[in-house]
Parts: structure tokens; sequence; C-alpha cells
């Protein structure tokens, strides 16, 4: 096992390093530069324009730029954003609790949906069960974002009032952040209804969030299970006289987890991703929105950094995935 | 250790404003954006202003409350020398910097916290200069400052005097703006003192009528009232900026009364938001223009007879209608209207297919065709750049002009568009500074700036002698006179299709009292109060 995760582990090196370089060019090949956008329509004098990026360090050639920001990762420093001048690890650490609560409450509600749903609609094909579900993971799967975020606060928000607009906790509520997650943050801070606020501020963003990927595990799971409930060895379980709860839900659920495992760990990139739109539409203060307007604002060293701890968060919760593959399945780590 | 510490100071805190929150006015704004720092004089932009200058600072000379004139701010009064290069400000005694858990001043505002806060943009020497990496001071570069100022001297603890290289009459105007807020050496020598400069940027420290409590980057900014703030305290006691970047959530929490006033709504939400009992909607004509600008040095565009026939072939009132749902006005001026000096009596060209297909054709231009520079990013002045390029791309047509619509990523647009012998009508605008019209006419149309913001690289002598002559006069009746005369020869030259004004429109909730709009586009919140 543990030669198995050591191996998993050194793939992520060049993985990494793959990713900087990516990262490192991806906004470099978008026209405009962040000194000139941060002039907009006032014209600035060429020779200042040349002098700022000088101080930035970016009239140096790629190559020693690049081996600049290398060496600072491998120290540990991510670079300070070119428009708040903060650090980059540091403004990604102070947001990047937002984004985590909310992608995990998401990925809580896709799997406690999804799976169920997904295993319902197989034991029962064909039945309106399944019509529907499928029916209805299709739509989600194709959802606008956008749109169907503003779609339940007009009416959760708007017409029926039961649920915030937008935001994490309502702001007569004031504390410092100490783990920089709101629902453990207000249970912390005692004040009365703080918690109450943080969850019902949390509801429609995950829910939000959620949709495409509960569509997808529904989908997969569906199609999982089909495959292992026609396999002999359910067969034999049947046959056996086990209760049809002990075949579908031990016997072939566990191995149609293995592919449903690998697809929830990949909607953390989804995740990600779908984090952008949904922080904007409810004023989540996450790194979705941050990597957006970093990018508009051409803010290379938050760029690059922002992505590749991204990456990082994405490498890891793949391992974890690979890991846990083992566990589900031991064929795999005695490959 | 560190999680023990934070648990009791966050135990402190709550017992600190758990008590105090029940009985405070708050006035919370859904503002659109998140602050890109503190320090007003490192940025460019109103989001930035709005939460650092407006709220935290004052300046020398301030805007009167919604209008562009000046009024004293830190300085009650001032004296300018004969020929205008001497500039003598008395400042106001017993000014009191805001007292935060992060400093406690043991002065009141003196010479040395003028001084320092213009000298660390002037001096590459100065220890502030570079205190953030890449600081550009954007404004004090913008506005010529280093050309400027010859120097700045402390003639005793209250007065300063700053002597210019060369008259210039929008010196004070420039002295009301963002970059030139002011800000305590005191405060300044301490970070430096340990080590921890940088924090100027985040934790401001100014005179003016709030100070800063607390900032949750993307989410909420938190202010209190100054109490000791040299105008008197503020009406509310406190002030949350709730960072909502979307305009359609905005009004949503706008309505849901999670927040009383919001900038900036969608066109389309106005005409319900009037309908609403709840909301107030306030209504200004921004100081902005938005205009197209031919290349005044390529041909058959130096004809002003050409420039005159497509400018008659465009419907604005249609582009207005379409982009801006009505709020906007037909520009006919450079200037918009509620700039003083804008010249009234000045015709706009009609709009008449017919009367400019004629003309082109006693031009001698036939099977003309052009492209249309349309902006790929919203701004004020003009929401949707691609919509209004294909009005006019219709109306072009209809007098037998063939144009294409072309548009570049932004920077690329603004670098491309500055070139001289750039091909094509360039769509763009401009939102004022400083509400001087030196700042629109000569910024935008002066022989300086060919190649860089004219960008109808149009460099007429008489405009630019008109424009030139004015800066140098302080009298504003004389100054204006020369920028009317200057209006006329615009008009007459036509270098540009002057498009819309637009509206810039404030929906709040009807408890909000006393919120004046503000021309600059500033949303400033001192004297606002909010009814029980």
């Amino acid at each position: 096992m543990l030669r198995f995760f050591l191996s998993r582990v050194l793939v992520l090196i060049p993985t990494f390093i793959g990713v900087s370089i990516v990262a490192f060019a991806f906004i470099r090949l978008l026209p405009g530069d962040p000194v000139a956008l941060m002039a907009g329509e006032r014209v600035m004098d060429p020779e200042r324009h040349a002098q700022i990026m000088a101080q930035l360090g970016y009239d140096r050639p790629l190559i020693v730029q690049y081996l600049d920001y290398l060496f600072g990762l491998f120290t540990g420093d991510f670079g300070t954003s070119i428009v708040t001048k903060r650090g980059v690890a540091g403004e990604f650490f102070t947001l990047f609790p937002a984004t985590l609560e909310l992608s995990f409450c998401a990925i809580v509600i896709a799997v406690a949906i999804g799976v169920p749903a997904g295993v319902f609609a197989a034991v029962k094909r064909g039945s309106w069960f399944d019509q529907i579900t499928m029916g209805a993971a299709l739509v989600g799967y194709s959802m606008p974002i956008f749109w169907w975020g503003l779609l339940l606060i007009i009416l959760f928000s708007g017409t029926l009032g039961w649920t915030p607009v937008s935001g994490r906790i309502s702001l007569l509520y004031y504390f410092p952040q100490v783990t920089g997650f709101m629902l453990i943050d207000s249970l912390l801070s005692g004040q009365e209804g703080a918690f109450t606020s943080a969850l019902s501020h949390l509801i429609l963003p995950s829910v939000v969030l959620a949709t495409i990927p509960l569509a997808v595990i529904a989908r997969q799971t569906r199609s999982a299970m089909l495959e292992v409930l026609g396999e002999d060895y359910v067969r034999t379980a049947r046959a056996k006289g086990l209760s049809r709860f002990r075949v579908v839900g031990v016997h072939a659920l566990r191995n149609a987890m293995i592919p449903v495992i690998t697809t929830i760990g990949l909607q953390v990139g989804v995740l990600m991703a779908g984090a952008i739109l949904t922080e904007t539409i409810f004023s989540w203060p996450g790194i979705g929105k941050w990597m957006v307007d970093s990018v508009f604002r051409r803010d290379y060293p938050v760029v690059q950094g922002g992505l590749l701890l991204i990456a990082l968060v994405i490498m890891i919760v793949n391992l974890v995935v690979d890991v846990l593959y083992g566990v589900i399945n031991p064929r795999v780590r005695a490959r | 250790m560190r999680l023990i510490s934070r648990l009791l100071a966050a135990t402190a805190l709550t017992l600190a404003f758990g008590t105090a929150a029940a009985s405070a006015k708050t006035l919370v704004y859904c503002s659109e954006g998140s602050p890109e720092g503190f320090d007003p004089a490192l940025y460019t932009a109103g989001t930035t202003f709005d939460a650092s200058s407006r709220a935290v600072y004052n300046r020398l000379v301030e805007f009167k409350h919604g209008s562009t004139e000046i009024e004293p701010g830190l300085a009650e009064s001032w004296e300018v020398s004969e020929d205008g290069t001497e500039y003598t400000f008395k400042l106001r005694p017993d000014v009191k910097f805001q007292t935060t858990d992060f400093f406690t001043p043991t002065r009141a505002l003196n010479a040395d916290d003028v001084i320092y806060s213009f000298e660390r943009q002037l001096s590459g020497d100065n220890a502030w200069n570079q205190y953030v990496p890449g600081a550009s001071w954007e404004y004090f570069n913008g506005m010529g400052f280093p050309d400027l100022i010859k120097s700045i001297e402390k003639v005793d603890d209250l007065t300063v005097k700053f002597t210019l290289n060369r008259p210039e009459a929008p010196f004070l105007a420039d002295l009301a703006m963002d970059f030139a807020s002011i800000m305590s050496k005191e405060y300044a020598d301490q970070l430096e003192a340990n080590g921890n400069m940088e924090q100027l940027n985040q934790q401001p420290l100014g005179t003016g009528p709030f100070q800063f409590v607390a900032y949750q980057p993307d989410a909420v900014i938190r202010y209190k009232a100054h109490p000791d703030y040299w105008a008197g305290k503020q009406p509310i006691d406190d002030l949350v900026f709730a960072i909502t970047s979307d305009a359609s959530v905005r009004a949503q929490k706008l309505l849901a009364n999670e927040c009383q006033i919001m900038p900036y709504p969608n066109a389309a939400d106005v005409a319900s938001m009037k309908d609403n009992d709840a909301l107030n909607v306030l209504e200004q004509e921004g100081l902005n223009v938005a205009y197209m600008a031919y290349n005044t040095t390529q041909a058959p565009f130096d004809k002003v007879e050409v420039r005159k026939a497509l400018n008659m072939a465009i419907n604005k009132e249609a582009i207005i209608d379409a982009v801006f749902q009505g709020a906007a006005v037909p520009a006919k001026n450079p200037i918009p209207p509620t700039m003083w000096s804008y010249n009234d009596a000045i015709k706009d060209d009609p709009y008449d297919p017919e009367a400019a297909k004629k003309m082109l054709e006693e031009a001698g231009v036939t099977d003309l065709s052009m492209k249309i520079w349309a902006m790929p990013v919203s701004r004020p002045y003009m929401l949707n750049a691609r919509r209004a390029a294909e009005l006019m791309q219709a109306d072009l047509q209809k007098i037998g002009v063939n144009s294409e619509v072309v548009s570049y990523e932004w920077g690329e647009y603004l670098d491309k568009s500055k070139a001289k012998d750039r091909d094509g009508a360039v769509m763009l605008g401009w939102t004022g500074d400083n509400g001087d019209p030196d700042n629109f006419l000569d910024t935008l149309l002066g022989c300086d700036a060919v190649g860089g913001n004219n960008r109808a690289q149009w460099c007429n002598e008489e405009f630019d002698a008109l424009v030139s002559k004015a800066k140098e006069i302080s009298d504003q009746g004389e100054r204006a006179k020369l920028y009317e005369q200057a209006q006329e020869v615009f008009k007459r030259e036509a270098p540009w299709l002057t498009i819309d004004h637009s509206t810039v429109v404030m929906p709040m909730q009807k408890s909000v009292q006393n919120f004046v709009q503000d021309p600059l586009g500033y949303h400033r919140f001192d004297g606002v109060d909010l009814a029980e």
C-alpha cells in the first residue's frame, strides 16, 4: 500500500511542473499587459510603461522570469499580486475556505441525492421514477448555472423570502475569522442566530453548485449499477436467497462505486469551474471570482499562483481517490 | 496557542460588537466590486476610491457635494500668487486623525502630513515611493504633477506652499482628486519603523468621515463614523459595503432590504424599480461622453464635409433607446452638460440621411467603405458598443456607406486605437476626473495628445490655442468663454461623432435620506442618514 501511495505521489511532481509551465504561459499568451490595463482609457506614456514593467521584472527574458517564478515556488513564495499588492498564497488561503465550504456542501448534496437516485433508477429500470430522474439529470447537466442561480434567488429570496439573497452570513453578525469556514466560525462566535444565518446563506449556492455534479453522479451511478446488476455473481447472490437490499446495497453497489468514485473525484475539477459562476452570483468570496478578476486584470502572479494552487488541490483530491480505489478494490493496489 | 488567542479575540470582539450592534444605525451599500487596495494614490478605479479616499480620507480642497466646484477641505483657505505659480494653503487647526485598534495618533494634522502625502509620489528617493512593488502613482503622473511641481514647502505647522513650474488653472481641481488624499505621516512613520509598510494599503487611516474597521476580501468592508471628525460626526454609526458584483443580485438585495442603496442597476430593471413604492430612484447625467473618433489624418476622413455627413447619417436617439433604454442623452459637445462652460447654444448636426447622402456626393466621395471599432467591454458611457456599432452600420448603409465592425481584446483595443495611421473610426469615451473642462478638451483633443488620448489624431491650431490659453488663466469666467469658443470650433470641424452622455441611476430604499448624487461618479456617504 505504501509503495502504491509513493508511486502516486511521485507522479505528482512532473504534473506540478507541467502545470506551472502552462499557468505561466497561459496568462502571457493573452494580449494586453497588467500595466496598460491599469491605466484604462488614460493613455500611459510608453517610457513610463516600460519603466513600470521593468520595476515588476517583466522586461526580462521569459525563461528568466519562469525560472525566477519556479525558484520562488520551491521556497514557498507564490509572488505578490500586481493589483492588490498582497501575497498570492495569503490571498488564496483567505479565500479558499469559502470555496471549500461551498464545494464540500455541494458535493455532499450531489452524492447524498445522486447516488441513491442512480441506484434506485437502475433497480427500477424503465419505470416512471427512472424516466423522471434521468430526464431531470439531463436537464440539470445542461443547466446554464448563471440563469439557474438567478432564478432560484428570484423565487426563494425575492418572491418567497425564505432564503437570503447573497453573501455568507447576515451583516449584523461580525466576528473575526478563526478557521475561515463560516459554519464553524459562527458556532465559535457564540452569537445567537449566527449559525442559522450562515447555514441559510449556504443553501442556495450549494444547490446551484451541486446541480451539475448531481446530474453526472446520478447518471454514472445508474449505468454502473446496471452493468453490475447483470453480472453473474449478482445472479448467484440472488439465487442464494439474499435479501434484495443486501444484493443491491452490499454486493452490487460496492463494485458499482469504483467508476462512481472516479466520477466524484473528477467533479472536484467541475466544482472549481462551477464555483466561478456560483460565487459571482451569490457574492461568495471564494477563489473562483478572484481568479476571473485576476485574468481580466492580467494580474500575472495571481493567475500563475492561483492556477497552481487550484491544480494542487485537484491533484491531492485525485490522489485521495486513487488511494480510495485501493481500499475498495484490492486488485488496484496489487498491480 | 495561536488558535486559543484567536478564539479569545473573537470572544472579546463579539462582546464589544454584540452590545453595540443593537442600537447602532447601520447603512449597507451594495458595492459593485472589491477595492484594489486602500491607498487611493496607487489606483484609478472609482470602486477603490469609494472605499478608500471618499470614506476614510480628506484632501486640501474638496468637491462640493453633488457638484464639481471646489470648496475648502483640510485647507481652510488658500492664496494664489499673481503669476499663478505659487499656491499657499492654510490648514484647518485641530483636525484629528482617526483612532483605531491598529493606530492611535498623538497629534493633529499638520504640514508634515501634507508634504509626506505628495513627496512619496513625487520623489523616487522617498522610502515610500516603491513601498509596494510596481507603485506607478498613476494619477499623479497622469495629471502631469512630476513636471508641474517645483517644490512643496512647510512655511509653518499649518501653512504649506506649492510652487509650480508654470501656471496651471486646473491645479486646485486636481488637488481635490483622490490621489491627493492626505495621509498621516505619524502612522506612516510607525509602519516604516515596524517594517510593515504595505499595511498602509490594507489598513487605511485618515481624517475623513468614516474610519476603517475591517475588510474581508471580496465580501464586506466595515467602517464606523469617525467620532472626532472635523466637520462633525456622521448621522449614521456604521457603514458597510456588501460587495455584490452582479447587478441583478444587487437589485434583489436592495428589494429584500439586505442593503439600502446600490449603484449601477441593469438598464432593464430601472423601470420596475421606479414603480416600487419602497424605493427612491435618483438620476443624474454622468460626467462622461461616448464618442466615435474618425482618423482625421486619413482620406477621406480628413475632409470636414465627409465627417459631418457621417455624423448626420447616424441616429443617436435610436442608439440610446436600444443600448440604454433611454437612460442617456444625445451628446452634441465633447463635454457633458453638467460641466461648467458647456456651450448650450451649439446646434447639433441633425439626423438627416438624405442631406448626408447629398453632402457625401458633393464632397466627391462614392463607394465609401470604413471600419467601425467597437469596444469589447461595457463602460458607463457605452453599455454595449457592439450593438451601437451595428446600429451605426445599418444607418451608414442607408447613405451607401459600407462599414465593417471590428473589435479587439480591451488592452489591445486601447493600444491599437492610438496609432496615427489607424484604419477606421474608433468608439470610445471618457469619464471626467476632476470636473475641469481641460480634462476633456485638452486631454482628448489637444495637439499634444495626438498618438495618445487624441484618437481622432486631430490637431487644430485654433482649438489648441484656445484650450492652451484657458489653462493659464485662473479666472473661471474668462476660461469658460474660451472653452465655449473651443466647443464651437469642435462642432464646426467634427473630429468626432459625439454619441451620448449616460445617466447615472442610484436606486435606494426610501429610508435613505440626504444621499446626493455626485457628478464625478463617486459614492459618498458623508451626510447620509437613515430614517428610523
